[in-house]
């Protein structure tokens, strides 16, 4: 019995490894969406925010200092989305589409010179009496940064968006930005620091990337996280609390096929690896079911654009 | 005035580019196509070192290119065409599946020669060449039989094609004749270099119990968890102590070096010849990095005995008895199994858990 639950506390801690990275990237692109614009170059930006981390972390050698670089890495890449859809007024899907690539293959050219180096992960912090509590404690308690960061997150964005002031502008901006525009709200700059923030989230994701979950720049490290992250957006409702469910849902999935595996269970390994995505896919048939709940959820002006009339 | 002089201007620069070009085809042209990236410090960057070894040995008298990260499908065809095309006499295609993509090209360009490792498929102007890994995992299942303590051997495994599976059973066979009670799991990632993926198997197999792990996919991903969580792990293809200095027992090298510039050789003499080369220990073509100093001497000194009696020929990683996993007899004590069997080893012998995914 002792031995099952530690099998069951090891696997739940490497749920929440593989958890993290999409719960930052869906964070994120869940604060954009609310305001209205699409951010489809998700993968592009967290890849970004990745080599940055990395590069900023074997030169500097302080992991901290790498995962702001990768923030601010991400958000650069946003600011370039943003110009594109805010400012020049292109197509949003396009353009995200657009930054993915181009972020794939920028992140595959700054990273060249850093395959193959390795750095020492971001340490654990334990918190100092909850982490020797004999079950709980190194299961919630004994995490880095980012893993205490994404759940603060969960909880201050829940907050943020509805309960306070700034919150509720950010919704009407999504929502309806010519009444935003027409009540003196600056529809764009609000959008512009929107996606910043998204921008920023992303990079901090692929930062957890490539300083702890696998201490190490490979091209194309995310491996379609960015679009996961994407999907489970939708499957949050554009709620933080549910994306927190979708996250360590989908991470869950992925890792307990792993476990099957490992078992020896006999359903064929290439029907276990797809099981995530079909999870994901199920859920949102089942969320899209009803049609006037999903349109109640989604922000009304998403993907569209907006051109301030006066 | 212009107008009448630029055709002619234009036949003179072609003219001049062609002569430029034909004189530089004195050099031998060698083209590479790997599956991953060099810097996978494993299965690609080996390659690659056998292309510098090339490089080095030929100096002026060859030129080498390479294209990394080529997808297995469509888009291996496309590449090995435009390397064929684009005056390669010699293409090296480095993985399993590149094998369709390489006879299909080397059907309309029967003047290239081809060089496909680890396929089995050849023709007039087609060779396949591999390494027998399997005599290095045996080596290595031995000391992984042996540094075990919780008799549970973790294997991050990419395809179920008849290579690995013979990797995975010579490492248990291997680890069974020294350690009775040791079993091996499996998890499939079903790709040959996914750092991500390969960590979370690794993290899943030490979760239930493992506590040496064994990869056959490219990165250094599973030596790295190995070393987060202080279990042994064994390195792929090239030395990953670097990522592991503590976790790494040893790793298979494969060392394609000597092979590849004798072929190089062959085709520059103009004595190519279609062929399949199977190399081993003996060959050179596996070799082994250094022990971890946390070896006890009498299981190195085991190991080594191990690797002499496979290059000797004495001890061959598939001999009699071998059972496979419902306990019936595959090969008698005394007997081995052939090289076309091995091509095409497609069960699991006793002591791995779980089935063969097909």
């Amino acid at each position: 019995m002792n031995e099952t639950l530690l099998v069951l506390q090891a696997a739940c801690l490497t749920i929440i490894g593989a958890a993290t990275p999409l719960l930052f990237a869906a964070l994120g692109e869940l604060v954009t969406e609310r305001a209205g614009v699409l951010n489809l170059g998700l993968e592009g930006m967290m890849l970004i925010g990745a080599v940055a981390a990395f590069a900023a972390t074997v030169v500097s050698g302080n992991p901290y200092l790498g995962v702001l670089l990768g923030a601010l890495a991400g958000a650069l890449m946003a600011l370039l989305h943003g110009i594109m859809v805010l400012t020049l007024l292109t197509n949003q899907v396009a353009t995200g589409l657009a930054m993915t690539l181009f972020g794939v293959g920028l992140s595959a050219l700054l990273g060249a010179g850093f395959v193959g180096v390795t750095v020492a992960p971001l340490p654990a912090l334990p918190v100092p009496l909850l982490a020797s509590l004999p079950l709980l404690g190194p299961l919630l308690f004994e995490h880095n940064l980012l893993v205490y960061l994404s759940l603060l997150l969960v909880v201050g964005l829940s907050l943020f968006i509805c309960r306070t002031r700034a919150g509720l502008i950010l919704r009407a901006v999504g929502e309806s930005p010519s009444s935003a525009h027409a009540l003196g709200y600056p529809v764009i700059r609000i959008r512009y620091l929107a996606l910043l923030f998204g921008g920023a989230m992303a990079g901090v994701g692929g930062a957890y990337l490539s300083l702890v979950y696998t201490p190490m720049w490979s091209e194309n490290m995310t491996a379609g996280r960015g679009w996961v992250a994407l999907a489970l957006v939708v499957f949050a409702s554009w709620r933080p609390g549910r994306a927190l469910l979708g996250a360590y849902m989908f991470g869950g999935v992925t890792i307990l096929q792993l476990h099957g595996q490992g078992m020896g269970l006999s359903i064929p390994s290439q029907f276990l690896s797809m099981l995530p995505y079909l999870a994901t896919v199920l859920v949102l048939v089942l969320i899209s079911r009803d049609g006037v709940k999903l349109r109640e959820n989604r922000p009304a002006s998403l993907g569209l654009l907006f051109r301030p009339s006066s | 005035m212009t107008k009448r002089l630029t055709p002619w201007l234009c036949t003179l620069a072609a003219t001049g580019a062609l002569l430029a070009g034909s004189v530089a085809q004195a050099e031998t042209k060698v083209g590479f196509v790997y599956v991953g990236p060099v810097g996978d410090h494993g299965w690609s960057y080996r390659h690659d070192q056998g292309r510098k070894a090339i490089q080095a040995e030929f100096g002026d008298r060859v030129k080498t290119s390479f294209v990394e990260s080529v997808n297995e499908g469509p888009d291996a065809q496309r590449v090995i065409r435009q390397l064929a095309a684009s005056g390669h006499e010699l293409i090296f295609t480095t993985s399993f599946g590149f094998m369709n993509p390489t006879l299909k090209v080397a059907k309309q360009f029967p003047q290239v020669k081809f060089e496909h490792a680890t396929g089995y498929k050849r023709a007039a102007n087609v060779s396949t060449y591999a390494a027998r890994f399997y005599e290095g995992r045996y080596v290595v299942g031995t000391v992984a039989g042996r540094m075990t303590k919780s008799n549970i051997v973790g294997y991050v495994a990419s395809f179920p094609i008849p290579e690995v599976v013979r990797g995975i059973n010579a490492t248990i066979q291997a680890a069974r004749a020294v350690n009775p009670a040791a079993v091996l799991k499996v998890v499939w990632v079903n790709s040959w270099y996914d750092p991500g993926k390969e960590a979370d198997a690794a993290k899943t197999l030490i979760d239930q119990g493992a506590d040496v792990i064994l990869q056959h996919t490219d990165s250094p991903a599973p030596l790295q968890v190995a070393e987060q969580r202080g279990v042994w792990g064994v390195g792929q293809a090239s030395d990953m102590r670097g990522f592991a200095p503590k976790a790494q027992l040893t790793a298979i090298i494969d060392n394609w070096d000597e092979y590849y510039v004798a072929r190089t050789q062959a085709v520059m003499d103009g004595n190519w010849a279609s062929r399949n080369t199977w190399g081993g220990i003996q060959s050179g073509m596996v070799s082994f990095a250094d022990w971890n100093a946390a070896i006890p001497a009498a299981i190195v000194a085991e190991a080594e005995q191990v690797k002499t009696a496979i290059s000797n020929g004495k001890l061959h990683p598939f001999q009699g008895p071998l059972l496979n996993q419902q306990g019936e007899v595959i090969v008698e004590a005394g007997a081995k199994l052939n090289d076309e069997a091995l091509l095409g080893m497609n069960f699991y012998v006793q002591g791995v858990e779980g089935s063969l995914p097909n």
